[in-house]
C-alpha cells in the first residue's frame, strides 16, 4: 500500500509551485495551466483519503514518522483522523476553486499569485496533518508568508497595512503558542501531540498554557475581541486571498482548539469554557449588529464570518458544560458535530460569498453597496447564486449553513436554554445583515449607469459558483456522510474530555 | 391498501421537477413549456393526494410512518427525512396541491405579459414542493425545513417585482419578522430535543406524558413548566408564519407580491402553517392550560382588531388581506380552546372562500388593469358576472352565512369558545362574537364598492390626453385619495396610469382564469355540509388530533348536532347571523343609496379613523425601534467598539506604544563612543553596588 499519501499531498502543490514560478511572466497561460493541473491532482488525490481512511476507527491514520531534527527530538509526522480528513477535502475543493477563479482577473505576475496559492495550499494540508507540535507550528507559521505575499502584492489600495497588522496580529498570538510548547517540551521531553495529551499537569500550568493556545487560536478563528484584522485583511486582500482565509485558514484557529487546547489542558479548559462561551456568543449578537451597518460588501462577510465561527466556538466549548456538567456525552458530540460541520460549511458559504464580491468586483471596481442595485436586472444567473449562498449565510434549512447552526443550538438548549436564546438570536440578525445587504445589491432599478453594464457571469465563474453551490446544497440536504466521517474521531475527542489530569 | 413510498415520494418531487425544468430551463422550454410542465407537475401531486387521501379515509391504509434517509445520526440523537400521512396529513395535501393547481392554471391568464413567467411558475411549484415536505413530515427536523423552505420561497414571490422599492422593503420586512417566529419555534424544537430526546413526531407524542411536572430552570430561583415554555415557544413559530398580532406585520405588505400567490401562500396555505403545526402538537399543547389561553387570546386580538382595519382599506387586496389575518385569529382561537378539529376544518373552508375572493380580486385586477383602489371601480358586476357571482359566494362563505362552507367552521369556532371555560375565555367570546359583525361589514363594503353602484372610472379609448381627474360623483372617492398615503405605491408595474382613467371597457378575465373561480366556488358552498359531521364532531382525524376530554368543547357541541340542514337553519335564530344581517343592512344603505354618509360617519369618528388607519402603529413603532434602532445599535458599537476601542486603544494603541518606546530606546544608540563608555561605566557600577548592596 501506497503509505505516503499525506506527504505527497502536502509537498504536491508546494513542490508544484516550483514549475509554475518557472514559467515566469512571459507565459501566463502555462503558468495558470500547470497551477490547475497541480490543483486538480492534489484534489484527486486527497480522494485517495477516503478509499484509504477507515472512518469507523478513531484513532490516526496514514501515519509517517522520520526523525527530523534528533537533538530536539522532533519528528516528521504526520497522521490524520476523520476531522483532518474532512479539513483536508475542503481545502484541495477550495484550492481549484480559487485558481479557477483567478484564472484573468490577476494580470499582474498570475505566476507568482498561483505559485504562492499552491505553496499555501500544501502547507494548510501540513497543518492539518501533523502530529508533531513542532511540526504543527512551523507549518501554522509558514502559512503566513504566502498570505502576507498574497495580501501585499494583489491587494487593494491598503494592503500594506493590512497585511502588517494581519501578520502581526496572528504572529503576536502564536508567540504565546510557542513559549506554551517549549514549556511542554521541557516536561515531556517531545513534541509529539498523543504524548502531551496525556502529559500531568497541574491546574496551574493547565492555565497558563490554555490562555497561550486561546490566544494563539482565537486571533486566528478569530473570537472577539482580537478580530479586527479579519474586516481589513478580507477588505484589501484579492478575491482569492479571502476565499482561502475565510473558507480554510479560520479553521485552523478552530482546528488548534481540537488538537491542543482541549486534549492538553482540559481541566483548564472546563474551568474557563464560561469565557470562550461567552465571548462566543458577544460573537454572535454584537457582531451581527455591527455586520448590520457595513457598508463594504467584503467587511460585511468578513464580520458574518466572525459571527459564524462563533457556532464553531462555542460547539467545541458547550461540550465541557455537557461532558462535565450532565454527563451528556450525546449531546457534547451533537454540539462538537455542529462545530465540525459549521466549519466545512463556513468553508463552502464563505467561500461562496466572496467569490460572489470578486464577481461583482472584477466587472464594477467597487465593493461599496452604494454602488450596486438592481445588479438582478442584468446578471441572472450570478442573481441565483448569490441568493443561494445569502440564504445559506443565513442558515436556511436545505443549505450547509443550517446544519450546524442546528445542531450547536440544540446542543446548547441541552447545557443552558439562556446560551441556545442568543446563539439562535443569530437566525434574526444573521437573516437581517444577509438579506438588507441582498436588497441593496441586487434588487432594485438599476440607479448606476454602470450597473446596466455588467456582464452575466461567463463559463468561468459559473464553473467556480456552481462547485461551491453543489457543495452548499449537498451538504444541507444530506450532511450525514460527513458525519458519519468524523463520528469515531468526534467521539473519542468527546470521551477525552472526561479525563481528569489532576 | 398500505401507502407505497414511492407514491408519497412522486407527491413531493413532481412539483419539484416541474420547478427546476422551468426555473432553469425557462429560455429553452419557453412559456407553454414552463407552465405546461409545472402544471403536470402539481396534477400529478393532486391526482395522487386525493388517491392517498381516499385510500386513507374509506381504502383502510393504515397511517404511514416512515423515514426515507438519515439526516443526521449522532449517539441518541438523529434526525431523518421522512413521512407521517394521517388523516390531518392527507387532508392538509389535498387542500395544498387542489389551490395550487388552480392557482397555476390561473397565473396563465393573471401573468400573461409578464417577463418573469417562467420564473414565476418556477417559483409557485417550488413553493408546493416546500410546503408538501412541511405538512407530510414525521419530525421537527423536517417540519422546520418545510417551514423556511415556503418562508423563501414567500420572500422571492413577494419581491417578484423587484424593480418595486415597496416590494423589495415588503419581502426582506415579510422573512425577518417570520425569522422572529422560527427563533422561538427552533427554542422549542430545542426543548422537545431536551425533554423528549427525539425529533420524532410519533415519539415524541408517545412521550408527552413524561413532560408533566418537569420544569426548565431560567433563574437561580425560577423554574417553568416545560410543556408551557416548550408550547409557547412553538406557538411563536406560528405566530411568525400564521401572523398573529403582533407578528402580523408582514401579511399585509406582502400583497406587494402577484396576485395568484397572495392567493396561495398569504391566505390559503403557507399562512395556515402554524395552525397545522400547532393541531399537529395537539398532544404536546394539551398540557399546558397556561400556553393554551395564550393561544387564544393572542389569536382572539388578531380576530378582532385586524378585521377592523379592514373596514378602513381602499385597496381591494389589503381588504382580503386584512380579512385573512382576522380569520387566522378565528383559528388560532379555535386552537386555544382545544378545537383543534375546528381549526383545521376552518383551515380548510377558508382555504376554498379565501383563494377564491383573492382570485376573484386578481380578476378584478385584471380587468381594471392592474388599478386596485376600490375608490376607483363600482359597477363591475356587468361587465365580470362570473366574477362578480363567484366572489358573492366567497363572500357568503366568509361571512358565515347559514349553508355555505365558512358558517359550520366558522360558528363552531364561535360556540367552542362559548363553551370554554379557559382563562381568558369570555374576552376571546367578544372577540369572535364582534368580528363576525366586523368581517361582515368590512365585506359588504368591498362588494359594493367593486361591483355595486356608479361605475368610478372613465374609459377613454384615445391615448395621450391629459383628461384631468375622473368624474368625482362619489365625494368620498376624492376625498379619500388624499389621506391614503400609501395608495400609490401598490400599483403592479404594468405602466403608469392615472387613477380612474381606463382605456378599455372593463371586461370578464379568459376562462383559465375564470375557471378557477368556479372550481373553488363549488367547495366554498358544499364542503362545509359535507365534512362538518365526520371533521367536527365524529372521530375523523381518529389519532391525529389529540384532545383531553376535560378540554372536548367540540365534543359538548357535538351532542347538540345532528345533520347539516338542521344546524344550517338553526343557524338562522343565532346571533352571528343577526350581526350579518345588521352589517348587510347597514352597508346596503350606505354604499347603495346614500355614499355620503361613509365620509360623514369617517369625519365623525375621526379618532378611530386615524387608529385604524395607521393600523395601531404598529408598523411605524417597529421600524423606529427594530429597524432604525437596529441600525443605531450597529453603528454605535461599530464605532464605539471595534473602531475605538479594540483598534484604537488596543491595537493601533499598542502599536504606536511600541512605535514611541522604541523612538525613544533608538536615542540610545547614538553611534557616539563616549555614550557607549559612558552607558558602560554606569552599567558596571550599578553591577557592582547591585553586588554589595545584596551582600550586606
Amino acid at each position: 500500500m501506497f503509505n505516503h499519501l499525506l506527504s505527497l499531498l502536502i509537498w504536491l502543490p508546494i513542490l508544484g509551485a516550483i514549475p509554475v514560478l518557472l514559467a515566469g511572466s512571459g507565459r501566463p497561460n502555462a503558468a495558470r495551466w500547470i497551477s490547475l493541473l497541480v490543483a486538480i491532482a492534489t484534489f484527486v488525490a486527497s480522494l485517495g483519503l477516503l478509499s484509504q481512511f477507515n472512518a469507523a476507527d478513531s484513532a490516526k491514520q496514514l501515519l509517517e514518522n522520520h526523525v527530523w531534527i534528533a537533538s530536539l527530538g522532533v519528528n516528521y509526522s504526520l497522521g490524520v483522523d476523520g476531522i483532518s480528513v474532512a479539513l483536508i477535502l475542503l481545502t484541495t475543493f477550495v484550492g481549484i476553486l480559487v485558481i479557477v477563479g483567478a484564472w484573468e482577473v490577476i494580470q499582474t505576475n498570475p505566476h507568482q499569485y498561483m505559485a504562492a496559492m499552491l505553496v499555501l495550499e500544501g502547507l494548510m494540508i501540513g497543518v492539518f496533518c501533523a502530529t508533531d507540535a513542532l511540526l504543527f507550528y512551523v507549518f501554522f507559521e509558514a502559512m503566513l508568508i504566502p498570505m502576507f505575499i498574497l495580501i501585499g502584492v494583489w491587494g487593494g489600495p491598503r494592503r500594506v497595512y493590512a497585511t502588517l497588522k494581519f501578520f502581526i496580529y496572528t504572529f503576536f498570538g502564536s508567540i504565546f503558542m510557542l513559549v506554551g510548547l517549549i514549556y511542554l517540551y521541557l516536561q515531556a521531553h517531545t513534541f509529539d501531540l498523543a504524548t502531551l495529551a496525556s502529559l500531568p499537569l497541574s491546574m496551574k500550568e493547565q492555565t497558563w498554557l490554555f490562555f497561550a493556545f486561546l490566544i494563539a487560536f482565537a486571533v486566528k478563528v478569530p473570537m472577539v475581541p482580537v478580530h479586527t484584522w479579519l474586516p481589513d485583511a478580507h477588505v484589501e486582500a484579492p478575491t482569492g486571498g479571502s476565499v482561502v482565509l475565510a473558507a480554510v485558514m479560520l479553521k485552523i484557529g478552530g482546528y488548534g482548539f481540537l488538537r491542543f487546547s482541549l486534549p492538553i489542558t482540559p481541566d483548564a479548559a472546563d474551568a474557563y469554557a464560561w469565557v470562550v462561551i461567552g465571548l462566543s456568543l458577544v460573537a454572535v449578537v454584537y457582531i451581527g449588529y455591527i455586520a448590520l451597518v457595513q457598508e463594504d460588501m467584503k467587511k460585511l462577510v468578513a464580520y458574518s464570518s466572525v459571527a459564524h465561527m462563533g457556532f464553531v466556538t462555542l460547539g467545541i466549548f458547550i461540550a465541557f458544560m455537557l461532558v462535565r456538567g450532565t454527563n451528556n456525552l450525546d449531546a457534547a458530540k451533537l454540539g462538537m458535530q455542529g462545530a465540525m460541520v459549521q466549519m466545512i460549511s463556513h468553508g463552502f458559504v464563505s467561500g461562496a460569498m466572496f467569490s460572489c464580491i470578486g464577481v461583482m468586483y472584477d466587472r464594477l471596481h467597487t465593493r461599496q453597496i452604494k454602488d450596486y442595485g438592481g445588479v438582478i436586472n442584468v446578471m441572472p444567473w450570478f442573481g441565483f447564486f448569490y441568493v443561494l449562498f445569502a440564504m445559506a449565510n443565513s442558515g436556511l434549512p436545505g443549505t450547509s449553513g443550517f446544519v450546524g447552526e442546528f445542531q450547536v443550538i440544540l446542543a446548547s438548549f441541552q447545557a443552558n436554554p439562556w446560551i441556545a436564546f442568543f446563539a439562535a438570536f443569530t437566525l434574526i440578525i444573521g437573516a437581517a445583515y444577509t438579506l438588507y445587504m441582498v436588497k441593496r445589491v441586487l434588487w432594485g432599478d438599476i440607479t448606476n449607469p454602470h450597473v446596466a453594464e455588467m456582464k452575466d457571469i461567463n463559463g468561468r465563474e459559473w464553473f467556480v459558483l456552481g462547485a461551491f453551490a453543489a457543495a452548499v446544497l449537498a451538504l444541507g440536504v444530506w450532511p450525514q456522510p460527513l458525519i458519519h466521517l468524523m463520528d469515531a474521531s468526534v467521539s473519542q475527542l468527546v470521551t477525552q474530555l472526561g479525563n481528569h489530569k489532576i | 391498501m398500505e401507502l407505497s413510498t414511492s407514491i408519497l415520494l412522486t407527491i413531493a418531487l413532481a412539483p419539484l421537477v416541474g420547478c427546476v425544468l422551468a426555473g432553469f430551463f425557462g429560455r429553452f422550454i419557453g412559456r407553454a413549456g414552463a407552465h405546461t410542465a409545472t402544471i403536470l407537475g402539481v396534477a400529478v401531486a393532486c391526482g395522487l393526494s386525493f388517491y392517498v387521501l381516499y385510500q386513507i379515509t374509506a381504502g383502510g391504509a393504515p397511517v404511514y410512518n416512515q423515514n426515507i434517509y438519515t439526516w443526521f445520526d449522532i449517539g441518541h440523537y438523529s434526525a431523518h427525512v421522512g413521512f407521517m400521512i394521517d388523516r390531518l396529513t392527507a387532508m392538509m395535501m389535498v387542500v395544498v396541491t387542489f389551490v395550487s393547481l388552480l392557482v397555476h392554471v390561473y397565473t396563465i391568464g393573471y401573468m400573461a405579459d409578464d417577463p418573469g413567467y417562467q420564473r414565476f411558475f418556477s417559483y409557485i411549484s417550488l413553493f408546493t414542493f416546500s410546503m408538501l415536505m412541511l405538512v407530510m413530515s414525521n419530525n421537527f427536523m423536517q417540519l422546520f425545513f418545510g417551514w423556511e423552505a415556503v418562508g423563501l420561497v414567500s420572500y422571492l414571490l413577494i419581491g417578484f417585482w423587484y424593480k418595486r422599492p415597496t416590494a423589495i422593503f415588503a419581502n426582506l420586512k415579510a422573512f425577518l419578522v417570520n425569522r422572529v417566529g422560527d427563533f422561538g419555534f427552533l427554542l422549542g424544537i430545542a426543548g422537545v430535543l431536551y425533554f423528549l430526546n427525539t425529533l420524532d413526531y410519533a415519539t415524541a407524542f408517545a412521550a408527552a406524558s413524561t413532560l408533566v411536572g418537569k420544569t426548565l430552570q431560567i433563574t437561580q430561583n425560577t423554574h417553568w413548566d416545560a410543556a408551557t415554555v416548550i408550547c409557547i415557544c412553538l406557538f411563536v413559530g406560528a405566530m411568525g408564519k400564521s401572523a398573529q398580532v403582533p407578528l402580523h406585520v408582514w401579511l399585509p405588505d406582502s400583497m406587494e407580491g402577484p396576485t395568484p400567490i397572495s392567493a396561495l401562500i398569504h391566505a390559503a396555505t403557507m399562512v395556515t402553517a402554524g395552525i397545522f403545526m400547532v393541531a399537529r402538537m395537539s398532544p404536546i399543547f394539551e398540557l399546558s392550560e397556561t400556553a393554551l389561553s395564550f393561544v387564544m387570546i393572542i389569536g382572539a386580538t388578531g380576530a378582532l382588531f385586524t378585521g377592523l382595519i379592514g373596514i378602513v382599506q381602499n385597496d381591494i387586496k389589503r381588504v382580503v388581506a386584512y380579512s385573512t389575518l382576522s380569520q387566522l385569529g378565528y383559528m388560532t382561537v379555535a386552537l386555544g380552546v382545544s378545537a383543534y378539529a375546528g381549526a383545521v376544518f376552518h383551515l380548510m373552508t377558508h382555504a376554498f372562500f379565501k383563494a377564491l375572493l383573492f382570485l376573484g380580486a386578481g380578476s378584478v385586477i385584471i380587468a381594471m388593469h392592474h388599478e386596485q383602489d376600490m375608490r376607483y371601480m363600482g359597477g363591475l358586476r356587468k361587465y365580470m358576472p362570473i366574477t362578480w357571482i363567484t366572489m358573492w359566494i366567497g363572500s357568503l362563505a366568509l361571512c358565515g352565512v347559514p349553508f355555505f362552507a365558512g358558517f359550520y367552521s366558522k360558528d363552531a369556532i364561535i360556540e367552542a369558545v362559548g363553551e370554554s371555560h379557559r382563562l381568558g375565555a369570555s374576552y376571546a367570546y367578544f372577540c369572535v362574537m364582534a368580528g363576525a359583525f366586523v368581517t361582515a361589514l368590512y365585506t359588504f363594503r368591498q362588494m359594493y364598492l367593486t361591483f355595486h353602484g356608479k361605475e368610478r372610472f372613465v374609459v377613454v379609448h384615445d391615448h395621450g390626453h391629459g383628461h384631468g381627474h375622473g368624474h368625482d360623483d362619489y365625494a368620498h372617492a376624492g376625498h379619500d385619495a388624499h389621506d391614503e398615503h400609501h395608495h400609490v405605491s401598490h400599483k403592479d408595474d404594468h405602466g403608469h396610469h392615472e387613477p380612474g382613467i381606463m382605456h378599455d371597457t372593463p371586461k370578464e378575465s379568459p376562462w383559465v382564469v375564470t375557471l378557477p373561480l368556479i372550481l373553488l366556488a363549488i367547495p366554498s358552498i358544499i364542503v362545509g355540509a359535507l365534512a362538518v359531521k365526520p371533521m367536527l364532531f365524529g372521530e375523523w382525524f381518529g389519532s391525529a388530533i389529540h384532545v383531553n376530554e376535560a378540554n372536548n368543547v367540540l365534543g359538548e357541541l357535538g351532542k347538540e348536532f345532528h345533520d347539516w340542514a338542521s344546524a344550517g337553519l338553526h343557524g338562522f335564530t343565532q346571533l352571528p347571523f343577526f350581526l350579518v344581517l345588521a352589517a348587510f343592512a347597514i352597508q346596503t344603505y350606505i354604499y347603495l343609496f346614500n355614499p355620503s354618509v361613509a365620509d360623514r360617519i369617517k369625519s365623525a369618528l375621526k379618532p378611530i379613523y386615524n387608529v385604524l388607519n395607521h393600523k395601531y402603529w404598529f408598523d411605524a413603532v417597529y421600524y423606529i425601534v427594530f429597524a432604525r434602532g437596529g441600525m443605531a445599535l450597529g453603528r454605535v458599537l461599530w464605532k464605539g467598539g471595534d473602531a475605538a476601542v479594540i483598534d484604537g486603544v488596543l491595537i493601533n494603541g499598542s502599536a504606536s506604544l511600541v512605535d514611541r518606546i522604541a523612538g525613544g530606546v533608538r536615542r540610545l544608540q547614538s553611534g557616539y563612543l563616549y555614550h557607549y563608555a559612558f552607558a558602560m561605566i554606569l552599567g558596571l557600577i550599578l553591577l557592582l553596588g547591585g553586588y554589595w548592596l545584596v551582600g550586606q
